[in-house]
Protein backbone atom coordinates (compact mmCIF):
# COMPACT_ATOMS: atom_id res chain seq x y z
CA UNK A 1 0.00 0.00 0.00
CA UNK A 2 1.14 3.66 -0.81
CA UNK A 3 -0.53 7.27 -0.57
CA UNK A 4 -1.57 6.60 -4.00
CA UNK A 5 -3.89 3.59 -3.22
CA UNK A 6 -7.78 3.87 -2.80
CA UNK A 7 -9.32 4.79 0.41
CA UNK A 8 -6.59 6.47 1.79
CA UNK A 9 -5.88 10.40 3.28
CA UNK A 10 -2.66 10.68 0.83
CA UNK A 11 -0.07 12.56 2.17
CA UNK A 12 -0.15 13.81 5.98
CA UNK A 13 1.53 16.81 6.79
CA UNK A 14 2.35 16.94 10.68
CA UNK A 15 1.74 20.64 12.00
CA UNK A 16 2.93 22.06 15.48
CA UNK A 17 0.90 23.93 18.38
CA UNK A 18 3.51 25.99 20.55
CA UNK A 19 2.05 26.65 23.93
CA UNK A 20 3.75 28.90 25.31
CA UNK A 21 2.01 30.17 28.95
CA UNK A 22 3.57 27.61 31.82
CA UNK A 23 1.76 24.50 32.27
CA UNK A 24 1.04 23.17 35.62
CA UNK A 25 1.60 19.89 35.94
CA UNK A 26 -0.21 17.45 38.75
CA UNK A 27 2.82 16.42 40.02
CA UNK A 28 3.16 19.76 41.71
CA UNK A 29 6.01 20.64 38.86
CA UNK A 30 6.09 23.01 35.59
CA UNK A 31 6.55 23.14 32.20
CA UNK A 32 7.53 26.53 31.06
CA UNK A 33 5.23 26.13 27.82
CA UNK A 34 5.44 22.95 25.35
CA UNK A 35 5.32 21.71 22.19
CA UNK A 36 2.57 19.19 20.71
CA UNK A 37 2.85 17.95 17.39
CA UNK A 38 -0.35 16.86 15.57
CA UNK A 39 -1.82 15.60 11.97
CA UNK A 40 -5.64 16.16 11.09
CA UNK A 41 -7.82 14.12 8.64
CA UNK A 42 -10.56 15.06 6.95
CA UNK A 43 -12.24 18.92 7.12
CA UNK A 44 -13.50 20.68 10.35
CA UNK A 45 -17.13 21.64 9.48
CA UNK A 46 -18.12 25.52 10.12
CA UNK A 47 -19.63 24.77 13.62
CA UNK A 48 -16.79 23.13 14.48
CA UNK A 49 -19.17 20.27 15.67
CA UNK A 50 -17.44 17.03 13.71
CA UNK A 51 -13.99 16.41 15.81
CA UNK A 52 -12.78 13.27 16.97
CA UNK A 53 -10.03 13.13 19.01
CA UNK A 54 -7.54 10.28 18.74
CA UNK A 55 -5.52 9.15 22.05
CA UNK A 56 -2.69 7.07 21.01
CA UNK A 57 -1.62 4.35 23.33
CA UNK A 58 1.85 3.09 25.07
CA UNK A 59 4.00 3.26 21.97
CA UNK A 60 2.02 5.29 19.53
CA UNK A 61 2.29 8.91 18.14
CA UNK A 62 0.46 11.32 15.96
CA UNK A 63 0.92 9.75 12.80
CA UNK A 64 -2.63 7.60 13.17
CA UNK A 65 -3.32 7.69 9.29
CA UNK A 66 -2.42 8.35 5.88
CA UNK A 67 1.27 8.87 4.91
CA UNK A 68 4.14 10.89 4.99
CA UNK A 69 5.78 10.93 1.59
CA UNK A 70 4.82 9.25 -1.65
CA UNK A 71 7.73 7.21 -1.34
CA UNK A 72 6.04 5.84 2.26
CA UNK A 73 5.04 2.64 2.12
CA UNK A 74 3.59 2.28 5.49
CA UNK A 75 0.94 3.77 6.59
CA UNK A 76 -0.28 5.31 10.17
CA UNK A 77 -0.65 3.22 13.19
CA UNK A 78 -4.89 2.98 12.85
CA UNK A 79 -4.67 3.40 9.13
CA UNK A 80 -7.25 0.45 9.23
CA UNK A 81 -10.01 2.65 11.22
CA UNK A 82 -9.02 6.58 9.99
CA UNK A 83 -9.94 7.28 6.63
CA UNK A 84 -12.69 7.95 3.93
CA UNK A 85 -14.96 5.68 4.34
CA UNK A 86 -13.51 3.55 7.48
CA UNK A 87 -14.87 3.18 10.88
CA UNK A 88 -13.71 6.91 11.62
CA UNK A 89 -14.82 8.10 8.82
CA UNK A 90 -13.19 11.13 7.17
CA UNK A 91 -15.59 12.14 4.99
CA UNK A 92 -17.84 13.21 7.91
CA UNK A 93 -15.39 13.81 10.52
CA UNK A 94 -12.47 16.00 11.37
CA UNK A 95 -9.72 13.86 13.13
CA UNK A 96 -7.38 14.93 15.38
CA UNK A 97 -4.38 12.79 16.34
CA UNK A 98 -1.62 14.72 18.33
CA UNK A 99 1.62 13.23 20.08
CA UNK A 100 1.73 12.98 23.79
CA UNK A 101 3.72 15.48 26.05
CA UNK A 102 6.70 13.43 27.10
CA UNK A 103 7.10 11.42 23.72
CA UNK A 104 9.42 10.83 21.40
CA UNK A 105 8.03 12.01 17.75
CA UNK A 106 8.32 15.87 17.90
CA UNK A 107 6.27 16.79 21.05
CA UNK A 108 8.20 17.92 23.83
CA UNK A 109 9.63 15.40 25.93
CA UNK A 110 12.57 13.74 27.51
CA UNK A 111 14.72 14.80 23.89
CA UNK A 112 13.69 18.04 24.25
CA UNK A 113 15.91 21.35 25.66
CA UNK A 114 14.89 22.38 29.20
CA UNK A 115 14.87 26.07 28.53
CA UNK A 116 15.65 26.71 32.33
CA UNK A 117 18.75 24.73 31.79
CA UNK A 118 19.63 24.67 28.39
CA UNK A 119 20.64 20.99 28.43
CA UNK A 120 18.24 18.11 27.35
CA UNK A 121 15.86 17.07 29.74
CA UNK A 122 16.79 13.21 29.55
CA UNK A 123 15.78 11.54 33.07
CA UNK A 124 14.52 14.96 34.46
CA UNK A 125 11.97 15.13 32.34
CA UNK A 126 8.54 15.53 34.46
CA UNK A 127 6.87 12.84 35.46
CA UNK A 128 3.58 13.24 33.71
CA UNK A 129 0.28 11.78 34.12
CA UNK A 130 -2.77 10.52 32.06
CA UNK A 131 -4.68 13.80 33.77
CA UNK A 132 -1.88 15.95 32.37
CA UNK A 133 -2.47 14.91 28.49
CA UNK A 134 -5.97 15.40 28.63
CA UNK A 135 -5.48 19.02 30.16
CA UNK A 136 -2.69 19.62 27.43
CA UNK A 137 -4.86 18.24 24.40
CA UNK A 138 -7.48 20.69 26.03
CA UNK A 139 -5.31 23.04 25.49
CA UNK A 140 -4.88 21.62 21.70
CA UNK A 141 -8.79 22.10 21.18
CA UNK A 142 -8.97 25.40 22.17
CA UNK A 143 -6.19 27.08 20.49
CA UNK A 144 -8.19 24.74 17.19
CA UNK A 145 -11.88 26.13 18.17
CA UNK A 146 -13.44 22.85 19.21
CA UNK A 147 -15.55 23.32 22.09
CA UNK A 148 -16.98 19.65 22.37
CA UNK A 149 -15.71 16.73 20.53
CA UNK A 150 -18.65 13.95 18.77
CA UNK A 151 -15.86 11.72 20.43
CA UNK A 152 -13.19 10.74 22.31
CA UNK A 153 -12.10 7.50 21.33
CA UNK A 154 -8.17 5.71 22.59
CA UNK A 155 -7.29 1.89 22.45
CA UNK A 156 -5.36 0.63 25.87
CA UNK A 157 -3.88 3.71 27.55
CA UNK A 158 -5.44 5.72 24.54
CA UNK A 159 -8.39 4.79 26.63
CA UNK A 160 -7.74 5.71 30.22
CA UNK A 161 -7.53 9.34 28.00
CA UNK A 162 -10.89 8.84 26.63
CA UNK A 163 -11.93 8.13 30.24
CA UNK A 164 -10.35 10.99 31.73
CA UNK A 165 -11.45 13.65 29.13
CA UNK A 166 -15.59 12.52 30.46
CA UNK A 167 -14.17 12.89 34.04
CA UNK A 168 -12.23 16.18 33.99
CA UNK A 169 -14.32 17.82 30.82
CA UNK A 170 -18.10 16.57 30.90
CA UNK A 171 -19.28 19.10 28.64
CA UNK A 172 -16.87 18.52 25.57
CA UNK A 173 -16.97 15.31 25.24
CA UNK A 174 -20.42 13.89 23.19
CA UNK A 175 -19.29 10.39 23.24
CA UNK A 176 -16.18 8.74 25.16
CA UNK A 177 -14.74 4.98 22.86
CA UNK A 178 -12.65 2.93 25.30
CA UNK A 179 -11.13 0.39 23.50
CA UNK A 180 -9.46 -2.72 24.91
CA UNK A 181 -8.73 -0.02 28.47
CA UNK A 182 -8.99 -0.50 32.06
CA UNK A 183 -9.85 1.77 34.92
CA UNK A 184 -6.56 0.80 36.32
CA UNK A 185 -3.88 -1.93 35.59
CA UNK A 186 -3.93 -4.95 37.50
CA UNK A 187 -1.00 -6.00 40.06
CA UNK A 188 -0.08 -8.59 36.58
CA UNK A 189 0.17 -5.50 34.26
CA UNK A 190 2.25 -3.05 36.36
CA UNK A 191 4.64 -6.23 36.37
CA UNK A 192 5.44 -6.53 32.90
CA UNK A 193 5.99 -3.03 32.82
CA UNK A 194 8.55 -3.34 35.70
CA UNK A 195 10.08 -6.20 33.46
CA UNK A 196 10.36 -3.67 31.17
CA UNK A 197 11.82 -0.93 32.76
CA UNK A 198 13.69 -3.20 34.88
CA UNK A 199 15.21 -4.10 31.25
CA UNK A 200 16.03 -0.59 30.29
CA UNK A 201 17.73 0.47 33.18
CA UNK A 202 19.94 -2.08 33.70
CA UNK A 203 21.43 -1.53 30.72
CA UNK A 204 25.06 -0.08 30.97
CA UNK A 205 24.18 2.11 28.01
CA UNK A 206 21.23 3.50 29.98
CA UNK A 207 24.10 5.84 32.15
CA UNK A 208 21.50 6.52 34.57
CA UNK A 209 19.28 8.17 31.96
CA UNK A 210 21.94 10.61 30.47
CA UNK A 211 22.66 8.35 27.29
CA UNK A 212 22.55 10.86 25.32
CA UNK A 213 25.41 12.79 27.26
CA UNK A 214 27.67 9.74 26.46
CA UNK A 215 26.57 9.31 22.72
CA UNK A 216 25.16 5.78 23.80
CA UNK A 217 21.67 4.40 23.84
CA UNK A 218 20.33 1.26 25.69
CA UNK A 219 19.26 -0.54 22.77
CA UNK A 220 19.57 -3.66 24.59
CA UNK A 221 17.48 -3.17 27.35
CA UNK A 222 14.61 -1.20 25.19
CA UNK A 223 15.10 -4.09 22.86
CA UNK A 224 14.17 -6.81 25.70
CA UNK A 225 11.37 -4.34 27.00
CA UNK A 226 9.87 -4.61 23.85
CA UNK A 227 9.86 -8.26 23.25
CA UNK A 228 8.31 -8.87 26.45
CA UNK A 229 5.64 -5.99 25.85
CA UNK A 230 4.90 -7.97 22.75
CA UNK A 231 4.44 -11.16 23.92
CA UNK A 232 1.73 -9.91 26.14
CA UNK A 233 0.02 -8.19 23.26
CA UNK A 234 -0.49 -11.31 21.39
CA UNK A 235 -2.53 -14.44 22.25
CA UNK A 236 -1.12 -18.02 22.98
CA UNK A 237 -3.36 -19.02 19.84
CA UNK A 238 -2.60 -16.17 17.58
CA UNK A 239 1.08 -16.97 18.21
CA UNK A 240 0.49 -20.79 17.51
CA UNK A 241 -1.12 -19.96 14.30
CA UNK A 242 1.28 -16.80 13.59
CA UNK A 243 4.31 -19.33 14.13
CA UNK A 244 4.06 -22.61 15.79
CA UNK A 245 7.05 -24.27 16.06
CA UNK A 246 8.45 -23.13 12.42
CA UNK A 247 12.03 -23.02 11.91
CA UNK A 248 13.56 -19.52 10.79
CA UNK A 249 17.07 -21.12 9.88
CA UNK A 250 19.60 -23.83 11.16
CA UNK A 251 18.49 -27.33 12.00
CA UNK A 252 18.16 -29.82 14.47
CA UNK A 253 19.74 -32.84 12.82
CA UNK A 254 23.06 -30.81 12.16
CA UNK A 255 23.52 -29.15 15.74
CA UNK A 256 23.39 -26.21 14.13
CA UNK A 257 21.84 -23.28 16.04
CA UNK A 258 18.74 -23.34 15.51
CA UNK A 259 16.11 -19.93 15.62
CA UNK A 260 12.16 -20.22 15.79
CA UNK A 261 10.41 -17.67 13.42
CA UNK A 262 8.85 -16.13 16.84
CA UNK A 263 12.34 -15.87 18.39
CA UNK A 264 13.29 -13.76 14.77
CA UNK A 265 9.97 -11.91 14.91
CA UNK A 266 10.73 -10.90 18.30
CA UNK A 267 14.15 -9.75 17.67
CA UNK A 268 12.90 -7.78 14.54
CA UNK A 269 10.03 -6.62 16.66
CA UNK A 270 12.36 -5.67 19.36
CA UNK A 271 15.37 -4.01 17.03
CA UNK A 272 13.01 -2.23 15.05
CA UNK A 273 12.03 -0.11 18.05
CA UNK A 274 15.04 0.85 19.25
CA UNK A 275 15.56 2.86 15.68
CA UNK A 276 12.43 5.22 16.54
CA UNK A 277 11.61 4.76 20.58
CA UNK A 278 13.24 6.85 23.16
CA UNK A 279 14.19 4.92 26.21
CA UNK A 280 13.23 7.59 28.37
CA UNK A 281 9.86 8.14 27.04
CA UNK A 282 9.30 4.27 27.65
CA UNK A 283 9.92 4.97 30.81
CA UNK A 284 7.60 7.73 31.25
CA UNK A 285 4.74 6.38 29.10
CA UNK A 286 4.81 2.64 31.54
CA UNK A 287 4.41 5.28 35.03
CA UNK A 288 1.77 6.98 33.47
CA UNK A 289 -0.07 3.53 32.71
CA UNK A 290 0.58 2.36 36.17
CA UNK A 291 -0.67 4.93 38.00
CA UNK A 292 -3.67 5.81 36.10
CA UNK A 293 -6.46 5.26 38.59
CA UNK A 294 -9.39 7.79 38.10
CA UNK A 295 -10.91 6.05 41.20
CA UNK A 296 -8.04 6.38 43.82
CA UNK A 297 -9.18 9.69 44.95
CA UNK A 298 -12.99 8.59 45.41
CA UNK A 299 -11.98 5.19 47.71
CA UNK A 300 -11.53 3.34 44.87
CA UNK A 301 -15.57 3.43 43.85
CA UNK A 302 -15.08 3.72 40.32
CA UNK A 303 -19.19 5.09 40.30
CA UNK A 304 -18.39 8.23 42.14
CA UNK A 305 -15.45 9.31 39.65
CA UNK A 306 -17.72 8.61 36.99
CA UNK A 307 -20.90 10.36 38.31
CA UNK A 308 -19.54 13.92 36.63
CA UNK A 309 -19.61 12.49 33.20
CA UNK A 310 -21.92 13.47 30.52
CA UNK A 311 -20.73 11.26 27.63
CA UNK A 312 -21.96 8.06 26.24
CA UNK A 313 -19.99 5.41 26.59
CA UNK A 314 -18.80 2.86 23.73
CA UNK A 315 -16.18 -0.05 25.72
CA UNK A 316 -15.09 -2.42 23.61
CA UNK A 317 -12.76 -5.58 24.24
CA UNK A 318 -11.27 -8.04 22.61
CA UNK A 319 -12.13 -12.49 23.36
CA UNK A 320 -8.15 -13.44 23.55
CA UNK A 321 -6.78 -10.36 25.11
CA UNK A 322 -5.25 -10.95 28.20
CA UNK A 323 -3.44 -7.68 28.79
CA UNK A 324 -6.51 -5.50 28.97
CA UNK A 325 -8.95 -8.74 29.19
CA UNK A 326 -12.36 -8.13 29.30
CA UNK A 327 -13.17 -8.25 32.39
CA UNK A 328 -11.51 -5.19 32.76
CA UNK A 329 -13.96 -3.31 30.48
CA UNK A 330 -16.68 -5.25 32.41
CA UNK A 331 -15.80 -3.02 35.49
CA UNK A 332 -16.02 0.19 33.72
CA UNK A 333 -19.16 -1.14 32.22
CA UNK A 334 -20.84 -2.23 35.28
CA UNK A 335 -19.43 1.38 37.18
CA UNK A 336 -21.10 3.43 34.35
CA UNK A 337 -24.32 1.38 34.66
CA UNK A 338 -24.29 2.01 38.58
CA UNK A 339 -23.66 5.77 37.54
CA UNK A 340 -26.89 5.87 35.17
CA UNK A 341 -24.26 6.65 32.45
CA UNK A 342 -25.42 5.75 28.93
CA UNK A 343 -22.78 2.72 27.51
CA UNK A 344 -22.81 0.69 25.22
CA UNK A 345 -20.22 -2.61 25.32
CA UNK A 346 -19.16 -5.37 23.18
CA UNK A 347 -16.77 -8.36 23.73
CA UNK A 348 -15.49 -8.59 19.70
CA UNK A 349 -14.46 -12.72 18.79
CA UNK A 350 -10.61 -12.30 18.01
CA UNK A 351 -7.30 -14.38 18.33
CA UNK A 352 -4.86 -11.60 17.86
CA UNK A 353 -4.98 -10.70 21.77
CA UNK A 354 -4.42 -6.68 22.84
CA UNK A 355 -3.26 -6.06 19.20
CA UNK A 356 -6.33 -6.47 17.60
CA UNK A 357 -7.50 -3.41 18.79
CA UNK A 358 -5.31 -1.81 15.67
CA UNK A 359 -6.74 -4.54 13.24
CA UNK A 360 -10.11 -4.19 10.93
CA UNK A 361 -11.24 -6.75 12.42
CA UNK A 362 -15.51 -6.84 10.43
CA UNK A 363 -17.41 -6.59 13.98
CA UNK A 364 -15.28 -4.06 15.52
CA UNK A 365 -14.84 -1.88 12.69
CA UNK A 366 -19.07 -1.45 12.13
CA UNK A 367 -19.85 -1.30 15.30
CA UNK A 368 -17.63 1.61 16.25
CA UNK A 369 -18.24 3.22 13.00
CA UNK A 370 -22.73 2.71 13.78
CA UNK A 371 -21.69 4.29 17.35
CA UNK A 372 -19.77 7.30 15.67
CA UNK A 373 -22.14 8.18 13.32
CA UNK A 374 -24.90 8.12 15.35
CA UNK A 375 -23.26 10.52 18.07
CA UNK A 376 -22.59 12.73 14.85
CA UNK A 377 -26.58 12.64 14.84
CA UNK A 378 -27.35 13.27 18.51
CA UNK A 379 -24.82 15.50 18.77
CA UNK A 380 -26.35 17.46 15.86
CA UNK A 381 -29.98 17.25 17.23
CA UNK A 382 -28.52 18.08 20.68
CA UNK A 383 -27.05 21.67 19.56
CA UNK A 384 -30.19 22.42 17.12
CA UNK A 385 -31.97 22.00 20.34
CA UNK A 386 -29.77 24.63 22.51
CA UNK A 387 -29.64 26.54 19.64
CA UNK A 388 -33.92 26.85 19.63
CA UNK A 389 -34.02 27.11 23.32
CA UNK A 390 -31.45 29.92 23.01
CA UNK A 391 -34.25 31.61 20.74
CA UNK A 392 -37.00 31.31 22.98
CA UNK B 1 -43.62 -2.53 17.57
CA UNK B 2 -43.88 -6.11 18.08
CA UNK B 3 -47.42 -6.56 20.04
CA UNK B 4 -46.11 -8.29 23.03
CA UNK B 5 -43.50 -5.63 23.55
CA UNK B 6 -46.48 -2.58 22.82
CA UNK B 7 -48.71 -4.68 25.87
CA UNK B 8 -45.21 -4.05 27.87
CA UNK B 9 -44.43 -0.70 27.49
CA UNK B 10 -47.67 0.40 28.75
CA UNK B 11 -46.61 -1.15 31.72
CA UNK B 12 -43.66 0.75 32.45
CA UNK B 13 -43.71 3.98 34.19
CA UNK B 14 -42.30 7.62 32.17
CA UNK B 15 -38.48 7.68 34.01
CA UNK B 16 -38.26 4.19 35.22
CA UNK B 17 -35.06 2.19 34.98
CA UNK B 18 -35.82 -0.75 32.41
CA UNK B 19 -33.39 -3.23 32.45
CA UNK B 20 -34.12 -5.87 28.54
CA UNK B 21 -32.75 -9.20 29.10
CA UNK B 22 -32.44 -10.61 25.80
CA UNK B 23 -32.84 -7.33 24.17
CA UNK B 24 -32.77 -8.18 20.71
CA UNK B 25 -32.71 -5.35 17.93
CA UNK B 26 -33.38 -2.71 21.43
CA UNK B 27 -37.08 -1.96 19.80
CA UNK B 28 -38.45 -1.76 23.60
CA UNK B 29 -35.62 0.24 24.56
CA UNK B 30 -35.97 2.51 21.93
CA UNK B 31 -39.64 3.04 22.22
CA UNK B 32 -39.26 3.86 26.09
CA UNK B 33 -36.30 6.04 25.77
CA UNK B 34 -38.00 8.30 23.20
CA UNK B 35 -41.57 8.23 24.71
CA UNK B 36 -41.12 7.58 28.36
CA UNK B 37 -37.60 9.27 29.19
CA UNK B 38 -36.49 5.44 30.44
CA UNK B 39 -33.07 5.29 31.63
CA UNK B 40 -32.32 1.74 30.39
CA UNK B 41 -29.91 -1.24 29.43
CA UNK B 42 -30.21 -4.18 27.27
CA UNK B 43 -28.32 -7.37 27.75
CA UNK B 44 -27.13 -9.53 24.61
CA UNK B 45 -24.66 -11.97 23.13
CA UNK B 46 -25.51 -11.57 19.44
CA UNK B 47 -23.06 -9.34 17.35
CA UNK B 48 -25.79 -8.31 14.83
CA UNK B 49 -28.22 -7.28 16.81
CA UNK B 50 -25.65 -5.85 19.49
CA UNK B 51 -24.24 -3.50 16.11
CA UNK B 52 -28.50 -2.50 15.62
CA UNK B 53 -28.76 -1.46 19.02
CA UNK B 54 -25.72 0.80 18.96
CA UNK B 55 -26.64 2.08 15.75
CA UNK B 56 -30.41 3.15 17.52
CA UNK B 57 -28.39 4.69 20.11
CA UNK B 58 -29.49 2.39 22.79
CA UNK B 59 -27.73 1.09 25.95
CA UNK B 60 -27.31 -2.32 25.05
CA UNK B 61 -24.77 -4.47 26.80
CA UNK B 62 -22.65 -7.65 25.31
CA UNK B 63 -23.83 -10.26 28.18
CA UNK B 64 -25.12 -13.97 27.94
CA UNK B 65 -27.81 -14.38 30.53
CA UNK B 66 -26.23 -17.94 31.35
CA UNK B 67 -23.48 -16.41 33.02
CA UNK B 68 -25.97 -15.11 35.43
CA UNK B 69 -26.24 -11.24 36.82
CA UNK B 70 -24.10 -10.78 39.67
CA UNK B 71 -22.49 -7.77 38.14
CA UNK B 72 -26.45 -6.12 38.68
CA UNK B 73 -26.23 -5.00 42.59
CA UNK B 74 -29.49 -5.34 44.26
CA UNK B 75 -32.58 -3.24 43.18
CA UNK B 76 -30.80 -1.07 40.85
CA UNK B 77 -34.23 -1.42 38.60
CA UNK B 78 -37.38 -0.42 38.69
CA UNK B 79 -38.42 -3.08 36.22
CA UNK B 80 -36.26 -6.08 34.70
CA UNK B 81 -37.66 -7.19 31.57
CA UNK B 82 -37.16 -10.64 30.13
CA UNK B 83 -39.41 -11.36 26.67
CA UNK B 84 -39.42 -15.13 25.32
CA UNK B 85 -35.85 -16.21 26.83
CA UNK B 86 -36.74 -18.09 29.63
CA UNK B 87 -37.53 -21.38 28.07
CA UNK B 88 -33.76 -20.64 26.23
CA UNK B 89 -31.81 -19.87 29.74
CA UNK B 90 -29.63 -22.97 31.40
CA UNK B 91 -30.76 -21.67 34.87
CA UNK B 92 -34.37 -20.26 34.64
CA UNK B 93 -35.41 -20.36 37.86
CA UNK B 94 -32.25 -19.01 39.34
CA UNK B 95 -32.33 -16.19 36.34
CA UNK B 96 -35.83 -15.58 37.48
CA UNK B 97 -34.46 -14.85 41.26
CA UNK B 98 -31.40 -12.83 40.04
CA UNK B 99 -34.23 -10.31 38.69
CA UNK B 100 -35.99 -10.00 41.63
CA UNK B 101 -33.19 -9.13 43.60
CA UNK B 102 -32.07 -6.36 41.19
CA UNK B 103 -35.45 -5.08 40.00
CA UNK B 104 -38.43 -3.79 41.92
CA UNK B 105 -40.57 -5.69 39.30
CA UNK B 106 -40.06 -7.87 36.89
CA UNK B 107 -41.93 -8.86 33.46
CA UNK B 108 -41.52 -12.22 32.08
CA UNK B 109 -43.09 -13.78 28.94
CA UNK B 110 -42.97 -17.04 27.54
CA UNK B 111 -44.66 -19.62 25.41
CA UNK B 112 -47.00 -21.78 26.74
CA UNK B 113 -45.80 -25.81 26.21
CA UNK B 114 -49.74 -26.95 27.34
CA UNK B 115 -51.13 -25.05 24.09
CA UNK B 116 -54.04 -27.42 22.86
CA UNK B 117 -51.73 -27.55 19.52
CA UNK B 118 -49.06 -28.66 21.79
CA UNK B 119 -50.64 -31.29 23.79
CA UNK B 120 -52.58 -32.53 20.23
CA UNK B 121 -48.92 -32.80 18.23
CA UNK B 122 -47.64 -34.61 21.40
CA UNK B 123 -51.23 -36.73 22.43
CA UNK B 124 -52.06 -37.79 18.85
CA UNK B 125 -49.06 -37.83 16.91
CA UNK B 126 -46.76 -38.91 19.34
CA UNK B 127 -44.10 -36.40 18.86
CA UNK B 128 -42.21 -33.35 20.35
CA UNK B 129 -44.26 -30.17 19.12
CA UNK B 130 -43.32 -27.61 16.78
CA UNK B 131 -45.32 -24.16 15.87
CA UNK B 132 -44.78 -20.88 14.74
CA UNK B 133 -43.48 -19.89 18.49
CA UNK B 134 -41.53 -22.71 18.86
CA UNK B 135 -40.55 -23.66 15.31
CA UNK B 136 -37.06 -25.96 16.08
CA UNK B 137 -36.71 -30.02 16.02
CA UNK B 138 -36.00 -31.73 19.24
CA UNK B 139 -32.25 -31.47 18.17
CA UNK B 140 -31.39 -28.33 17.42
CA UNK B 141 -33.76 -26.33 19.54
CA UNK B 142 -32.28 -23.64 22.11
CA UNK B 143 -36.08 -23.96 23.62
CA UNK B 144 -34.11 -26.23 26.64
CA UNK B 145 -36.53 -25.09 29.46
CA UNK B 146 -39.76 -25.48 28.15
CA UNK B 147 -42.62 -24.89 30.15
CA UNK B 148 -46.42 -24.23 30.63
CA UNK B 149 -48.00 -21.61 32.43
CA UNK B 150 -49.33 -24.17 35.09
CA UNK B 151 -46.00 -24.94 35.70
CA UNK B 152 -44.67 -21.33 35.82
CA UNK B 153 -47.08 -20.23 38.47
CA UNK B 154 -46.06 -23.37 40.75
CA UNK B 155 -42.24 -21.87 40.28
CA UNK B 156 -43.52 -18.80 41.60
CA UNK B 157 -45.47 -20.15 45.08
CA UNK B 158 -42.68 -22.55 46.19
CA UNK B 159 -40.30 -19.54 45.36
CA UNK B 160 -42.75 -16.97 47.14
CA UNK B 161 -42.55 -14.96 43.97
CA UNK B 162 -46.04 -12.41 43.83
CA UNK B 163 -47.70 -12.38 40.58
CA UNK B 164 -49.22 -8.76 40.43
CA UNK B 165 -50.87 -9.97 36.90
CA UNK B 166 -51.15 -11.80 34.32
CA UNK B 167 -51.69 -11.57 30.77
CA UNK B 168 -52.36 -14.42 28.59
CA UNK B 169 -52.79 -14.05 24.30
CA UNK B 170 -53.03 -15.20 21.33
CA UNK B 171 -50.28 -16.20 18.78
CA UNK B 172 -51.30 -12.25 17.59
CA UNK B 173 -50.56 -11.01 21.16
CA UNK B 174 -54.53 -10.30 21.43
CA UNK B 175 -56.33 -11.41 24.95
CA UNK B 176 -59.64 -13.45 23.95
CA UNK B 177 -62.78 -14.96 26.17
CA UNK B 178 -61.54 -17.82 25.11
CA UNK B 179 -58.08 -17.57 26.44
CA UNK B 180 -59.43 -16.29 29.48
CA UNK B 181 -61.54 -19.28 29.89
CA UNK B 182 -58.83 -22.20 30.06
CA UNK B 183 -55.57 -19.98 29.71
CA UNK B 184 -53.80 -22.92 30.10
CA UNK B 185 -55.33 -24.78 26.58
CA UNK B 186 -55.47 -21.91 24.59
CA UNK B 187 -53.28 -19.56 25.53
CA UNK B 188 -50.11 -18.57 23.19
CA UNK B 189 -47.89 -17.08 25.55
CA UNK B 190 -48.23 -15.28 28.77
CA UNK B 191 -46.99 -11.94 30.25
CA UNK B 192 -46.51 -12.80 33.53
CA UNK B 193 -45.53 -9.29 35.97
CA UNK B 194 -43.59 -10.35 39.29
CA UNK B 195 -43.04 -8.92 42.61
CA UNK B 196 -40.88 -9.75 45.45
CA UNK B 197 -42.40 -11.99 48.13
CA UNK B 198 -46.04 -12.63 48.41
Amino acid sequence: MDASADNTLGVIEPQLYQHSEPFALQNGQQLNGYELVFESYGKLNSDRSNAILICHALSGHHHAAGFHSMEDTKPGWWDACIGPGKSIDTDKFFVLSLNNLGGCHGSTGPNSIDPTTGEIFGPNFPNIVVKDWVASQAQLADHLGIKKFVAVVGGSLGGMQAMQWSIDFPERVHAAVLIASAAKLTAQNIAFNEIARQAITTDEDYCAGNYQQFNKNPDKGLMLARMVGHVTYLSEDGMKTKFDREIKSGDFEHGKDVEFQVESYLHHQGRAFTQYFDANTYLLMTRALDYFDPAREFDGDLTRALEKTMAKFLVLSFSTDWRFSPERSQEIVDALVRARKNVASAIIESEHGHDSFLLPIARYTKILGAFLERSQVELNQSSKLQKAQELV
Amino acid sequence: MRGDLELIATLINPGARVLDLGCGEGELLDHLQCNKQVNGYGLDKDAENIRICVGKGVNVIEQDLDEGLANFTENSFDMVVMTDALQAVKEPRELVRDMLRIGEECIVTFPNFAHWRCRAQLALKGVMPVSKQLPHSWYDTPNIHLCTFADFEQLCETESIKIIQRRVVNADHKEKALINWAPNFFGTYAFYRLGKSA
